[in-house]
């Protein structure tokens, strides 16, 4: 008992992370209706960017982020108005492709620079641990965890309580009425690039301190990723955070009860059962046409 | 030339291209040559078949890498059950491959096909990643990680690539002659209205559910015979391997270059790609630069043609044909007399 108690804490605790890379991919989609499969990789991009940064500066892992994630925003900034931008027609199939493109493109670029050896970043926390009831919790899963609560809820607070929020919040209801009421749509997908990046990053750190990864790591990573946005629904912030956490929870709960190596086929049948009742997702609108 | 000698002159093209493509193994013997033919073949015959789903009805499926898979282990067991032995037969069994694909195909749409657009395009992603994993899980059936072994073929040498390249050849025509026949039926009308405006499809009498249905499994059923083959001739598989996304990526890859919804594109994609792929490996596979290039050449295609090549030159054709006509009836009356 102890032991699945303990596995629940455990996915929580990771699923926190899932759920911010999740928020920044199902936002995109919400945003631009575009799937975004080089999500993975972003990640994984962000893991690297802060593992050079700690390697040559010493710092905290969790302290290069305030230089890696102003870097992810900027450079999705960029990615969006050079390659997403221009796609008019088909954006669905399209989209898929050029992030899938992007995704081997960073691949690549990772492989040639760090090698395809497995890396991890450390900090003096990433071993230590505190009692809790009858088991130890390691300090960076709670670390990790309270960093993502603290983005998430910037994140939230951006979108509901300030006037861009609104605008983003606008783009997500209806492209085009949005646009009439006089939102810069294109500015608007911009920034939530690359919000989408910048939360990348942050979800890397924890992500790269928690888990050893190399520049493949991110095929893994977005199979996951898209599949909790399809349980939330997609475009659906809450959804996906609530997706997160039940595909971690189940995991872990799997791997203690069955085995590890059936951990991800539970959550694939929870998706298959839930897609059966609601083919929208949990937190999905069913869109005529759309979804 | 009247429309009847332009239907003579591209029957005779066709077949002419057809005869070519029999005799590439002749003209050009080197097993490095014919190695290249094969996987061109392949991607030819994969490209035309995803098309049939994802061209005519609009419903992109980055999951049929899992049916290749499920083709490559279907025939690979088989033989490894029946005891069958290297040599002609096993090709024998890749229609039972194919058929069985297609049973698991029937399956996986039946449910996937519940969603639409973006939903299903994930559906189908995590439907290819359930597929590996179970591969890789049922270590009895499949051999898990381990791999699964083919029997290796008795021929050799430089003969050693032909009998896969006709296999495929084979498989690549099939599947042409299906797409061709679909296009120009009533089925195949009623799937390009799916793609074009579904629920109005759906209002004027077409059963949707079940022609998506049928679109797809009959794509699974190609692409499932085309994975077995490519088990035999490769000899080894294991999960990741031809459960590979980048197969399922590459195909839509090559549908998309050539031209969406069209018989020919694809081939014509395929025809282009595969090499430039096989080339790109072959003189940076070594570093990592050869995904750099290979992604590289991905987003030209897409932001330069996002229609594909066919539909771009028939649109200049036929442009320049109206501009080059008799004196264009816009422009002659705008030129007071």
């Amino acid at each position: 008992m102890t032991l699945v108690l303990e596995a629940a804490v455990l996915g929580v605790l990771t699923g926190g992370v899932y759920a911010l890379m999740a928020s920044g991919l199902t936002l995109i989609f919400g945003v631009m209706r575009i799937i975004n499969v080089g999500h993975g990789a972003l990640v994984v991009l962000g893991a690297y960017l802060s593992f050079a940064v700690w390697r040559s500066l010493h710092i905290d892992p969790f302290v290069t982020l305030l230089l890696t994630m102003p870097a992810m925003f900027g450079l999705g900034v960029v990615l969006e108005m050079v390659f997403i931008r221009p796609l008019k027609s088909d954006r669905d199939a399209l989209s898929v492709l050029v992030t899938y493109a992007l995704a081997l493109g960073i691949e690549g670029v990772l492989g040639y620079f760090f090698t395809t050896n497995y890396v991890q970043l450390h900090a003096w926390y990433d071993t230590a641990s505190f009692p809790v009831g009858g088991f130890r919790v390691t300090y960076v899963y709670l670390i990790g965890f309270l960093l993502c609560l603290l983005i998430l809820g910037a994140l939230f607070f951006i979108l509901y309580r300030t006037t861009f929020g609104a605008s983003i919040r606008a783009t997500m209801l209806n492209r085009t009425a949005a646009q009439l009421i006089g939102v810069d749509v294109d500015r608007v997908s911009a920034v939530a690039f690359g919000i989408g990046m910048a939360t990348a990053a942050a979800g890397g750190v924890v992500f790269g301190i928690t888990n050893a990864f190399n520049p493949g790591s991110h095929y893994d990573l977005i199979s996951r990723l898209l599949t909790i946005i399809v349980l939330g629904g997609l475009g659906s912030l809450r959804g996906a955070i609530i997706a997160a956490l039940v595909m971690l929870v189940s995991e872990d709960i799997t791997s203690v009860v069955i085995s590890p190596v059936w951990a991800s086929f539970v959550f694939f049948v929870i998706l298959v059962v839930v897609l059966l009742v609601r083919p929208q997702g949990l937190y999905g609108v069913r869109v005529r046409d759309r979804i | 030339m009247t429309p009847q000698q332009m239907k003579l002159a591209r029957w005779l093209g066709l077949a002419g291209l057809f005869v070519l493509a029999l005799l590439v193994p002749i003209i050009a013997p080197d097993p490095a040559t014919t190695n290249i033919a094969v996987f061109t073949m392949m991607y030819v015959g994969l490209a035309t078949a995803w098309n049939i789903m994802g061209g005519y009805t609009g419903y992109v499926s980055l999951g049929h890498a899992g049916f290749f898979g499920f083709g490559s282990y279907a025939l690979g067991l088989m033989l490894a059950h029946l005891g069958v032995k290297a040599g002609y037969g096993p090709f024998l069994f890749v229609p039972i491959a194919g058929l069985l694909t297609a049973v698991l195909a029937l399956g996986i749409g039946w449910f996937a096909l519940r969603t639409r657009a973006a939903t299903f395009v994930i559906v189908t992603i995590a439907f290819m990643f359930m597929l590996q994993l179970l591969a890789e899980n049922l270590v009895g059936l499949t051999g898990g990680g381990g791999g699964l072994s083919f029997p290796v073929p008795t021929w050799g040498g430089d003969f050693f690539n032909t009998p896969f390249y006709y296999a495929m050849l084979a498989l690549a025509s099939i599947g042409l002659l299906v797409s061709w026949v679909i296009r120009h039926s009533k089925f195949g009308l009623g799937l390009l209205a799916i793609r074009d405006d579904e629920d109005k499809a759906l209002a004027v009498g077409v059963p949707t559910r079940a022609f998506k249905l049928t679109a797809f499994v009959i794509s699974a059923c190609l692409v499932g015979m085309i994975g077995g083959v490519y088990g035999y001739y490769v000899t080894y598989i294991y999960p990741q391997f031809v459960v590979d996304p980048l197969i399922g990526i590459s195909m839509v890859l090559m549908v998309f270059l050539g031209g969406l919804g069209t018989i020919s594109g694809p081939v014509l994609g395929a025809l282009i790609l595969e090499p430039a792929q096989l080339w790109l490996a072959y003189n940076y596979g070594a570093s990592r630069l050869y995904l750099v290039l290979y992604a590289a050449v991905f987003l030209v295609v897409i932001l330069l043609m996002p229609r594909g090549i066919l539909p771009s030159v028939s649109e200049l054709i036929s442009r320049r044909r109206t501009s080059a006509g008799p004196p264009a009836t816009a422009a002659a009356r705008t030129v007071p007399r």
